[in-house]
């Protein structure tokens, strides 16, 4: 009776303190400003799924129009509308992923899926890598250095040439070259986390390894995880644009900003502008997650009393 | 030396001092109306419980405040110059050499990438115009001053080729390079063994015969100040609540508070059985949230309602030579405190039947660590091994419902005894059963219900408890994982649990962030106790705790072992401690046990010499008392190639005892005296017999509050 009367009131209790963990970012004036970047991209993203200006695969202008009253950000090579281009290329970045399998889609961009990709597998070997220690420590960082080592565009290569050019292979790409970072990351914690007595408490009790590493160590490790996964997700979409750029990205013919550019270049002494935009959109937004994970890691390692 | 100033003005004046710091939203005032003198020649002693302002104050002398911390009222004065509203030029002038500073750990005060006399050198050449030559002998006459054998050499080595009491030597000899006219000594001792604690406590009681410095010595521990000082300060939540000579604070405190820390020490004369401890109930207030009135009415036994109106000054008080803050301290001694009326009533305690079996039998167990080289050799499995041997041959029982407490320097094998007990540590060699099972094998390899009866209690309590979880979930943890109760009655058990820790069911929900140390350690026995285990491990429990938790800690222990009948083993440093909490007392030294035996025999003669230096290093917290003075020469020697035969022998006192020293490097005999007193040494029991006891029991009992 005692016990129900207390897990109601501590609902509340639990809102109120999530809150109060959570305000600390607007304590934070740079990460403001980037929550800000971001929340445009996502709102463009979120708006472009049921309206954009004119339609982005249509060719309906004139070639190569610097920006007027009729096309904002004027238009491409092919008389496409730059700014609703622009609009939905953040869709497939952000917020859906086409699977190679008819017409369907799931929620969560490229860039989101890829980094939790590199975030499972990173902080799975990272906490075996930690937790075990010895040989298994020896085989996943020689592994992981040995991935590090490839040159990332050869590595880009060779995996859309086997797989072929789809998101999900970019997904993958993302996944193996954010991997061995996130698990450097998760070794140390969890090398610095197993020396606490809670965790030979645990081992007193006779715990199961995994139930050690996902249940004792991964929660007190989550913080600066997902802190560098927050600027991870910038540096994928940095790495969208270069596979794009390559002509090695997302499939056409739905824009995405690395592609806008590689396919503008061609004309940029025509048309400066279609470089520009797509180029500018894939920066703020990259300085917009930047600064909103430096704003978060510099509250959260704060003195607070 | 040549001080500037009158001879007669006291060397530290410090008046009616403020220090706040500034913090989000507002200033917290760290420091209130602190006055004290301190004069040339004298060691002024500053004791309080953590988070009470004492390194604050010394912070505020030599301005090392940091970046919001100011001192808002009152003056300080050194040596008769004021420091406070100086610029920051004319206070390094003013202070310039005149203060040096030694701080709790060596380690972390020497530069360890410089050879220690070029970092000694430094403090002369960067103070004064002065040759090199020069530096370097006054440097080396320092070092003699502080009793470092062959200086020369140490002069040549860096930081961590010098053990631990040496490195403080080399800190406190830099301090006195000056010649500074205060020296301000942060908790000196904490982080060393007793041994060598009380090697340096010495010292620093001759430096005050032998240079003219004052000495501010800050510490928690009480016996220290009892050894070293002519004055001593109480701070309780950032005020002076008593000062007055030592002799006078420890026969006849006049602030409750003082009398608390007094009387939740336990004396080394008494156990359980006699007595009780008194710890102070509640914590110390956070300084923004201190009380109303006297800053100590929530936790006083005699708080009436003007203490918590009105907030008492300093005042000498009528009859002796103590100045108090307290109103009502000349009554003091006529009230019966109510809390002592109903803890002192009559203890019974579990008898256990040593006549059984025991419940855990240890014998030769043996643990060797691989060391790791870099040579090539190593790499292909070739070229000898080394063994670091932590443990060696340890054998000992256990009977059910007993307490068997083990002590030992660091690094003497205590902690890799538990481990292997428990498992953590798979034994290299030897036998051990718990309940009649072999438990020398790995934890893993062990059955759960086996697992379940072996649990442990850890020493840091900001460790103890995984910060991501609620008490609750951490306390039922065990209880779902052994499924010693069904599912629906977890809640409720936990909350059983919780009120057998003195803890409310609202703690329920906490989170360990949201607990004090003292909580804290307690969740973690509930933790333990969880299981319902027989056997539980506590490593260092209370070393971490402040005086007054560590009393409720251990009256929680006794009391849990008389309800549960649960057998204890207990490890720590402290030897009062585990007088009071055990009922059989294990020595080791170097991963031997030189000693194992009933609580009262092993406190008494016939000691091993390693016990009776041991016991003669302790800091006493009573000035009156006679203690041997035995002090051991050099540091323990590796544990990778230890001496042969009795480890003890390199450095035993009493080896001249023998007429063949040498049968030292071959193995001691169990020597077994009455009650299964056993003593591995070669002197004999009858020399042992003869030894004088190290401390005059009676006269302690007799002291105690």
């Amino acid at each position: 009776m005692e016990l129900q009367v207390n897990n109601q009131s501590t609902f509340k209790v639990r809102m109120k303190k999530a809150w109060k963990t959570y305000s600390v970012v607007f304590n934070s004036r740079i990460a403001v400003i980037g929550m800000l970047l971001i929340g445009f991209w996502i709102t463009a993203a979120v708006v472009s799924l049921f309206w954009t200006p004119y339609s982005p695969t249509a060719f309906d202008f004139i070639q190569n129009l610097p920006p007027n009253s009729i096309n904002w950000l004027g238009t491409d090579h092919l008389g496409r509308d730059i700014l609703s281009r622009l609009m939905s290329g953040t869709q497939v970045v952000l917020l859906k992923t086409r699977l190679p399998w008819g017409d369907f889609w799931i929620p969560g961009g490229v860039a989101i899926w890829g980094v939790l990709g590199s975030l499972t597998f990173g902080t799975l070997l990272g906490l075996n890598a930690g937790y075990r220690r010895g040989v298994a420590d020896h085989v996943i960082m020689q592994f992981l250095d040995a991935l590090i080592a490839f040159p990332r565009i050869v590595l880009y290569l060779v995996i859309i040439a086997s797989l072929g050019q789809s998101d999900l292979a970019v997904i993958f790409a993302i996944t193996l070259t954010g991997a061995p970072g996130v698990a450097r990351l998760a070794r140390g914690l969890t090398l610095d986390i197993q020396t606490r007595d809670y965790i030979r408490a645990a081992e007193t009790r006779a715990e199961n390894i995994w139930f050690i590493m996902f249940f004792e160590i991964l929660p007190n490790a989550k913080g600066p995880l997902l802190v560098d996964c927050m600027l991870r997700v910038g540096y994928a979409i940095f790495m969208i644009g270069t596979l794009g750029f390559l002509g090695i990205g997302l499939p056409p013919p739905a824009p995405d900003w690395g592609s806008m550019i590689n396919e503008a270049r061609k004309y940029i002494f025509l048309n400066q502008f279609a470089v520009l935009w797509p180029a500018f959109a894939i920066a703020s937004l990259v300085i917009g997650l930047n600064l909103f994970a430096d704003g978060i890691r510099e509250e959260m390692t704060r003195f607070q009393k | 030396m040549i001080y500037e100033g009158s001879d007669t003005s006291p060397v530290l004046e410090i008046n009616d001092l403020a220090v706040a710091y500034k913090v989000r939203g507002g200033e917290v005032e760290a420091l209130q109306n602190i006055s004290l003198e301190i004069q040339k020649g004298e060691t002024c002693g500053i004791v309080g419980e953590s988070g009470c302002g004492k390194s604050t104050m010394a912070w505020s002398i030599v301005n090392f405040l940091g970046a919001n911390g100011y001192i808002k009222r009152g003056s300080l004065k050194l040596l008769g110059k004021q420091l406070v509203n100086q610029t920051k030029k004319e206070l390094n002038k003013l202070r310039g050499n005149q203060v040096s500073m030694v701080f709790q750990d060596p380690m972390q005060s020497l530069n360890p990438s410089m050879r220690l006399g070029e970092q000694m050198k430094e403090v002369l050449t960067t103070h004064f115009k002065i040759s090199n030559d020069q530096a370097h002998k006054r440097c080396i006459e320092m070092l003699n001053k502080v009793y470092m054998p062959d200086p020369a050499t140490v002069m040549k080595r860096y930081p961590h080729q010098i053990s631990g009491g040496q490195q403080q030597r080399v800190v406190i000899a830099m301090a006195l390079l000056n010649n500074p006219a205060l020296l301000i000594m942060d908790e000196p001792t904490t982080a060393l063994d007793v041994t060598v604690e009380a090697a340096v406590l010495d010292l620093v009681a001759k430096l005050r015969e032998e240079f003219d410095t004052a000495i501010m010595f800050i510490t928690h521990n009480l016996g220290v100040v009892a050894r070293t000082c002519s004055k001593v300060g109480v701070m309780y939540a950032g005020e002076m609540v008593e000062f007055a000579s030592v002799t006078d604070i420890f026969d006849n405190p006049q602030h409750p508070y003082t009398q608390g820390l007094i009387r939740c020490l336990p004396k080394i004369g008494n156990d359980k059985a006699s007595s009780t401890l008194y710890p102070i109930s509640g914590r110390v207030p956070a300084p923004n949230n201190r009380p109303e009135g006297c800053v100590f009415w929530p936790r006083c036994d005699y708080a009436q309602q003007r203490c918590k109106l009105e907030r008492p000054i300093v005042r000498l008080i009528p009859g002796t030579n103590i100045q108090a803050r307290c109103h009502f301290s000349e009554e003091l001694k006529h009230k019966k405190r109510q809390s002592l009326q109903n803890i002192g009533s009559e203890k019974v305690l579990f008898q256990s039947d040593t006549t059984k079996d025991p419940i855990l039998n240890i014998s030769k167990l043996k643990k060797y660590y691989p060391m790791r080289s870099n040579s090539v050799w190593e790499m292909f499995g070739l070229g000898k091994k080394r063994y670091v041997k932590a443990l060696e041959n340890a054998s000992f029982e256990v009977h059910r419902g007993k307490t068997l407490g083990i002590v030992g320097e660091s690094g003497c094998g205590k902690s890799t005894l538990l481990k292997t007990i428990i498992g953590l540590e798979k034994a290299s060699d030897g036998n051990a059963q718990f309940l009649g099972f072999d438990i020398s094998k790995q934890i893993s390899r062990r059955d759960v219900s086996l697992v379940k009866e072996l649990q442990m209690v850890f020493q840091n309590p900001d460790s103890t408890m995984n910060p991501s979880y609620s008490v609750g979930s951490q306390i039922a943890r065990p209880m779902k994982r052994f499924r010693t109760v069904p599912k629906e009655q977890i809640p409720s058990e936990v909350i059983k649990l919780l009120k057998a820790m003195r803890l409310s069911p609202q703690y329920y929900d906490r989170f360990p962030r949201q607990l004090s140390g003292g909580e804290k350690q307690r969740v973690g026995i509930a933790r333990a106790l969880a299981s319902n285990p027989d056997l539980i491990l506590c490593d260092e429990p209370v070393s971490a705790l402040d005086v007054s938790v560590q009393a409720a800690i251990l009256n929680l222990l006794t009391n849990i072992q008389n309800e549960f009948e649960t057998t204890l083993i207990f490890i720590s440093h402290d030897l009062s401690v585990v007088r009071f909490i055990s009922d059989e007392v294990c020595v080791m030294y170097l991963g031997q046990i030189m000693e194992i035996g009933p609580v009262h025999a092993i406190y008494a003669p016939p000691y091993h010499p390693y016990t009776e230096a041991l016991l003669s290093a302790i800091p006493l917290p009573d000035p009156h008392l006679q203690q041997k003075h035995i002090r051991l020469h050099g540091s323990v020697p590796s544990a990778i190639s230890p001496p042969q035969g009795c480890r003890f022998n390199t450095r035993c006192p009493r080896r001249n005892l023998l007429k063949d020293p040498a049968i030292c490097e071959t193995a001691p005999p169990q020597q077994v005296s009455i009650d299964g007193h056993i003593i591995n040494c070669h002197i004999s029991l009858e020399q042992l017999k003869k030894i004088e006891p190290v401390i005059n029991l009676k006269k302690v009992a007799s002291n105690v509050v």
